[in-house]
Parts: C-alpha cells; sequence; structure tokens
C-alpha cells in the first residue's frame, strides 16, 4: 500500500471519536476511586474511634502523605501519556510526597524518646497494611492501565510505575483511615513498602498491556 | 519554517478535530513528508524501511489523535509519535540505533518524495477479517469513495464507516510493541 492510499483510508475515517485523553484521565480516576472505596468499605472499613482520631495531627498527617502522592502521580501520568509533553515540571512535583514523609519522620524522632521508636516503626498490623494496600489498590492500577493504553505513553514501563504510584496513594488514603498505626515511622516503613509493590506490578503492567 | 509549520499543521489538525476532512487530508500529507525527512535522517543503514515507519507513524498519529491537547504545539507530538515507532521498528528487526532524544528534528525537516518497496502494512492488512480488509482496501488501495465502497459491497455506508474504523485500529495495534 503506498503511504498515498494510506492517508485515503485515514481521511475517510476522520470522522470517528474518541474521548479526549484529558477527560479520559478524570473518569479514569473517578472509577478508581469507586473501586478503592468498594474494596475498603466491603473488606476491613475505618477503624472505629475515626472521629476522635481525626483532632489528632499524627492521624491527620497520613492523609497528608497519601493524597500529595496521588495528586503528583496523577499530575505526572497525565503528562507521561501524552507524546511530546515536558515531564520536567511534573517529575519534580514527585518529591513533595517523599519530602513531606521525611520531615515528619524527623519531627517524630524529636518527639518520641529512642526506647520507643522500635515499636512505632513495627506498629501493631503491619501485616495488613501490606496486604490492604495492594489489595484495595489493584482494581484502581487496572484501570489506569486501561487509561494509559488509551493514552500514547511513549515511556510505557515508566507510565505503568507511576500508574502503580497513583493507585498506591488512592489506596493508601482509604487505608489510612483504618490504620490504627499513626506514627510517621510506621507510614514511612510499611507504606513505602506496600506502594513499592503496587508500582512494580504498574511497571510489569505497563510492559505487558501498554502497547500501541 | 518551523514556526510556519506548527502554526499551520496546529490549525489543519485542530478544524480536522472539528470534522473538516479536506484540512484533515492535508494535514496528514504535510505531516507525512516532515516525518519521512525526520526518518529517512536516523535511518542511516539497512533493514528499516523508512516508508515503513512513515506509515506506522501516520497511522499511530490517527488512532492516537485525542492525545493531542489543543493548546499544545502540534510538531513535539508528531514527532514525539514518529521517535516512537521508529526506535519500535528497529527493536522489531532486533537492531539497536542510537537515537539523541533531545535532538531538535524539526529544524532540519525537508519535504521528501516517497519511494515505494514492501510494506508492512500490506501483510497487516492480509491478516484482517475479510469484510474490513476489502473495506479498508477498497477506500485505500482502489481510492473508492464510503458511499461508493457502500454500494459496490451492499451493505450501509454506516457499516463501511464502522468496518474501516476497526480496521484501521486493528492494523495499528499489529504494529504495537511486539
Amino acid at each position: 500500500m503506498r503511504t498515498e492510499d494510506l492517508i485515503k483510508a485515514l481521511d475517510a475515517d476522520a470522522r470517528s471519536k474518541e474521548m479526549p485523553l484529558a477527560s479520559a484521565w478524570w473518569v479514569a480516576f473517578g472509577a478508581a476511586a469507586v473501586v478503592a472505596a468498594a474494596a475498603f468499605f466491603m473488606t476491613i472499613g475505618p477503624r472505629p474511634d475515626i472521629m476522635p482520631a481525626m483532632h489528632t495531627m499524627r492521624f491527620l498527617s497520613k492523609f497528608v502523605f497519601t493524597l500529595a502522592l496521588a495528586a503528583s502521580a496523577f499530575a505526572l501520568i497525565r503528562v507521561l501519556s501524552t507524546p511530546g509533553a515536558s515531564a520536567a515540571r511534573a517529575s519534580a512535583w514527585m518529591v513533595v510526597a517523599p519530602l513531606l514523609v521525611g520531615v515528619a519522620v524527623v519531627l517524630e524522632l524529636f518527639a518520641v524518646p529512642s526506647a520507643e521508636w522500635g515499636r512505632r516503626l513495627v506498629g501493631s498490623n503491619w501485616y495488613i497494611c501490606l496486604t490492604f494496600i495492594p489489595l484495595i489498590g489493584i482494581g484502581p492500577l487496572a484501570v489506569f492501565l486501561a487509561a494509559l493504553r488509551h493514552g500514547a505513553p511513549t515511556r510505557p514501563v515508566l507510565a505503568g510505575a507511576v500508574a502503580g504510584l497513583l493507585s498506591g496513594g488512592l489506596a493508601a488514603t482509604f487505608y489510612a483511615a483504618h490504620c490504627f498505626d499513626d506514627s510517621p515511622l510506621f507510614v514511612a516503613t510499611w507504606y513505602t513498602i506496600a506502594v513499592a509493590i503496587l508500582a512494580m506490578l504498574g511497571a510489569v503492567g505497563g510492559r505487558l498491556f501498554v502497547r500501541w | 519554517m518551523t514556526g510556519k509549520d506548527e502554526a499551520e499543521l496546529s490549525r489543519l489538525l485542530r478544524a480536522a478535530i472539528a470534522g473538516d476532512e479536506r484540512a484533515y487530508a492535508d494535514f496528514l500529507h504535510r505531516t507525512a513528508a516532515l516525518v519521512r525527512g525526520f526518518v529517512r535522517r536516523k535511518i542511516v543503514q539497512g533493514g528499516v524501511d523508512p516508508e515503513d515507519v512513515v506509515q506506522e507513524t501516520l497511522l499511530a498519529i490517527h488512532v492516537k489523535r485525542h492525545t493531542w491537547r489543543e493548546d499544545a504545539p502540534v510538531l513535539p507530538w508528531v514527532y514525539a509519535i514518529a521517535r516512537f515507532k521508529l526506535i519500535d521498528a528497529f527493536r522489531r528487526r532486533g537492531r539497536r540505533i542510537e537515537i539523541e532524544i533531545d535532538e531538535i528534528a524539526e529544524t532540519f525537516a525537508e519535504p521528501e518524495v516517497e519511494t515505494v518497496s514492501e510494506r508492512d502494512i500490506n501483510r497487516a492488512l492480509d491478516g484482517l477479517p475479510p469484510a474490513q480488509r476489502s473495506v479498508v482496501s477498497a477506500i485505500s488501495v482502489d481510492g473508492r469513495s464510503i458511499g461508493e465502497t457502500a454500494a459496490k459491497l451492499g451493505v450501509s455506508e454506516t457499516a463501511v464507516r464502522v468496518s474501516l474504523h476497526r480496521g484501521l485500529a486493528a492494523i495499528a495495534k499489529r504494529f504495537g510493541r511486539q
């Protein structure tokens, strides 16, 4: 087939319409939030003392970390799925969540006697954290990988990993409402590992499923 | 020339997305010429047919045109897709190529005349289901309109449009990263 002939066929298909990528990402985010909420409320649900917990800094700080991760990953993945868009600024924003956690860890180390550090880090239910963040996040990850297929990421593995971070941020936001371990030492350790699991799954998913 | 290309191409693609078929044909012709120049400069030794990469890029641009933001420049978008498809073509043929990712290709872009050779796209076309294949080849190779194709095949124009769209999407998918 000559290129000229191909252009005739493409031109004849000019009227076909797909959802603009920018809108598709918001639809995907909404769907992923619903999926994560369903998984969360059907399994572990929020902790019973959530109302009094709302008045403690440590409990609230968890949501600052997880929402910062979700927001920055959402901005970055939208750029990564658009060919030719510069990822420099969105990539720079990815340091915000780790930075906030880092600052909180330092503050915690000052606030709590060193004899307490180990107990706070290990917490009371790290295995639940490592189970349920990936479990709540796997549905959203599938949604985000589907959105990546709708887009055109020129670095599919990286984009898949960011999809994992985004679903991790979302899942961790829900999980934080269940978790009794509010210490930044616990969050910096176990939440990070749980989110990294999703990021690795996302990278593999990007490699396998995001082809165009 | 780059500034002029940019303004003209983005105007054409915006018009095309709004439903102007003539603008779309114009956009595709100009884009094909730019991509052909880019690809020919990048392929210094044999093994990959530049025109194959041009066609794969045009198909990708077509099926992914919803990823272009109308307020963003169009040339970086076009070249990013062309570069992706070029790297992909080398990968598929088991070769390595050095590509300067930051090189600003558009500065050197000159329209070039196409050559004829064996095309990957023919193999992809052969792999389509019969209904899609006859629609795609009637419109492309035989140069028929949607209406003529519908009359010839004895189906509705809507059915022709659907087969065409699915056929093109399937061909584009076959070129996806293996």
